[in-house]
């Protein structure tokens, strides 16, 4: 358990690069997007600004939108209206500079490819058309690897790994894109405790080279303790703004419903999956 | 009989020495292109191209035009209708390409039945004559085997990530579509050049089988297309002789050769062969 003032201020005291939250000009800016997915509406008429470097927890319950507000972000599911600006561009003018590390369901981990080939596949943003990679991108490649420490592994078949190992090897892959916005559907669950640490340590290094970084998760006290920002969803944009500001009982109910305890001193958000985090309880 | 004498006997005839060229074109492009169509679950979708070649070549003959280039149009009309039946969501992929195949190779049926020497020329396009095959047939072969090859290598970065990870290529911003689409037309391109070797109806075990018996052996793309190749070809000239000495269809002893592999390959490849496995289960 942690206490919510605690928190602000650790944010405060890390000091970076990047110029502080609030004076930084927002260089993801969403607004008013609305996005259906297999026609049903899932996303309605979202408006907020992410600064640049800002390190966000995107929350909400099960089939809130959190993946599909990042599938639209990276182009992969179409805007019903509105629009989303990266560095004051529309979609589709930043090839390389936003990373997506998928929920990793979403991928034949039975095709022959290995490790080094599937960071490798990071760099080709940046090679485009009939290039082959260089000598460069194999730097890269490798100092992704070792900063993910799975470089004994390059030569593995990325369907030898176990589950945090396949992950740490999307991790280096999206280090690899060099990316200026890095979006993360739920990398937390199913890993082990050393993966879990891993992507951490990755998201703090990330931050003093002042990536910006939105990660969706089902760990509510994860987001409030490790995150400066805080998005709330539930098909809709409930509370954006630092862990103490949106953790209210009010947005909590809000976006949780009839899952959300009121006890005194505490919340108790009841999800049912996944499994292993049935019950978070947040103390006020 | 030496083992030489047993090689090279069949060497002496022409129409063997051109055979062995063509088998050998023609199972190692199989083969590579193959490998993607064994990734990305494209079995049926290489059967239906085959059969969709009939009413091709039907027309081309009765028009007394060129058959590969009757074969070529018909297979990427179809390569591309079966996309536009399934893009529109109303039904399944799977399906669009049922009623595709079905329909192709009744049209093609229907036509070559009006013509006298039917079931000649039907069997010869179903099952292929690599003993018939000429000069300028290996000409075409080897210039329509290097277009596939050359595309398969520029565009390989791209192949591979729209067959891995779909979601990366979206976001790369590739043309998933064009980039299918592309890769159809190679399919098509293939089994276009195929037909005389195997014929339609055993064109699609070459394009699966080499590729799903190096699948069983590696575990690297590039390995794997190479490994590919290298069966192709070995099933072909090994597929040819046996048809010489047994006197056998030639297309069938080639398939049945790599049939043969692929199991030795199930039963006993290192990772994954099945007689491994229950070992190291006792």
């Amino acid at each position: 358990m942690f206490s919510m003032g605690k928190t602000s201020m650790t944010a405060t005291s890390r000091t970076v690069r990047c110029a502080p939250v609030d004076q930084e000009p927002a260089r993801l800016e969403i607004e008013n997007v609305s996005v259906a997915y297999n026609s049903q509406p899932a996303l309605r008429d979202l408006t907020f600004h992410v600064p640049h470097g800002a390190r966000v927890a995107v929350v909400g319950p099960n089939g809130a939108g959190k993946s599909t507000l990042f599938k639209a972000l990276v182009g992969l599911l179409p805007l019903r209206q509105g629009r989303v600006l990266i560095h004051g561009l529309p979609l589709g003018h930043h090839l390389d500079c936003i990373a997506y590390v998928p929920q990793r369901e979403e991928v034949d981990w039975r095709f022959p490819v290995t490790v080094e080939d599937v960071v490798m596949m990071g760099r080709y943003g940046r090679l485009g058309w009939l290039r082959r990679p260089g000598p460069g991108d194999r730097a890269v490649v490798a100092r992704s690897l070792e900063q993910m420490s799975i470089a004994p592994l390059a030569r593995a078949p990325i369907g030898e790994l176990s589950g945090g190992q396949q992950q740490r090897a999307f991790l280096a892959r999206a280090l690899a894109q060099e990316p200026h916005i890095l979006l993360m559907d739920e990398p937390f669950t199913g890993v082990d405790a050393s993966t879990q640490e891993a992507t951490l340590a990755l998201l703090d290094q990330l931050q003093t080279q002042c990536v910006t970084v939105m990660v969706s998760t089902h760990d509510l006290n994860m987001a409030s303790a490790r995150f400066e920002q805080v998005l709330l969803l539930n098909r809709r944009l409930i509370a954006f703004g630092s862990p103490a500001q949106v953790f209210t009982p009010q947005n909590l109910g809000e976006a949780f419903g009839s899952h959300v305890l009121f006890m005194e001193g505490a919340i108790v958000v009841d999800e049912c999956c996944p499994p292993d985090e049935t019950l978070q309880v947040q103390r006020l | 009989m030496t083992i030489v004498t047993f090689l090279t006997e069949p060497l002496a005839f022409g129409f063997m020495q051109r055979g062995m060229l063509a088998v050998v074109m023609v199972g190692t492009l199989c083969a590579i292109i193959g490998c993607y169509v064994v990734l990305r679950s494209m079995a049926f979708l290489g059967d239906a191209l085959a059969h969709a070649i009939l009413p091709g070549v039907a027309v081309a003959y009765l028009l007394k035009g060129d058959l590969i280039v009757g074969a070529l149009v018909a297979a990427v009309v179809v390569a591309l209708g079966i996309g536009v039946f399934s893009r529109q969501g109303a039904i399944k992929e799977d399906t669009a390409i049922g009623i595709m195949f079905a329909a192709a190779l009744s049209l093609g049926i229907a036509l070559i039945s009006t013509i006298k020497t039917y079931a000649v020329d039907l069997t010869h396009i179903l099952f292929g004559n690599v003993l018939g095959v000429g000069v300028n047939d290996l000409w075409l072969t080897g210039a329509l085997g290097l277009i596939v090859l050359a595309t398969i290598a520029l565009l390989y970065k791209e192949f591979l990530v729209i067959s891995f990870d779909p979601v990366l290529a979206a976001t790369l911003r590739l043309p998933a579509e064009l980039l299918r689409n592309v890769m159809l037309i190679l399919i098509a391109l293939t089994i276009v050049v195929s037909l005389q070797t195997v014929g339609v109806g055993l064109v699609s075990a070459m394009l699966v089988t080499p590729a799903a018996t190096a699948y069983l052996l590696t575990r690297r793309l590039p390995t794997m297309m190479a490994l590919s190749a290298l069966i192709g070809a070995f099933s072909g000239v090994a597929g040819l002789y046996l048809s010489f000495y047994i006197n056998v269809a030639s297309g069938a002893a080639v398939v049945l050769t790599a049939t043969g592999l692929f199991m030795l390959a199930f039963l006993f490849s290192p990772r994954q062969g099945i007689v491994w496995r229950a070992r190291r289960e006792h």
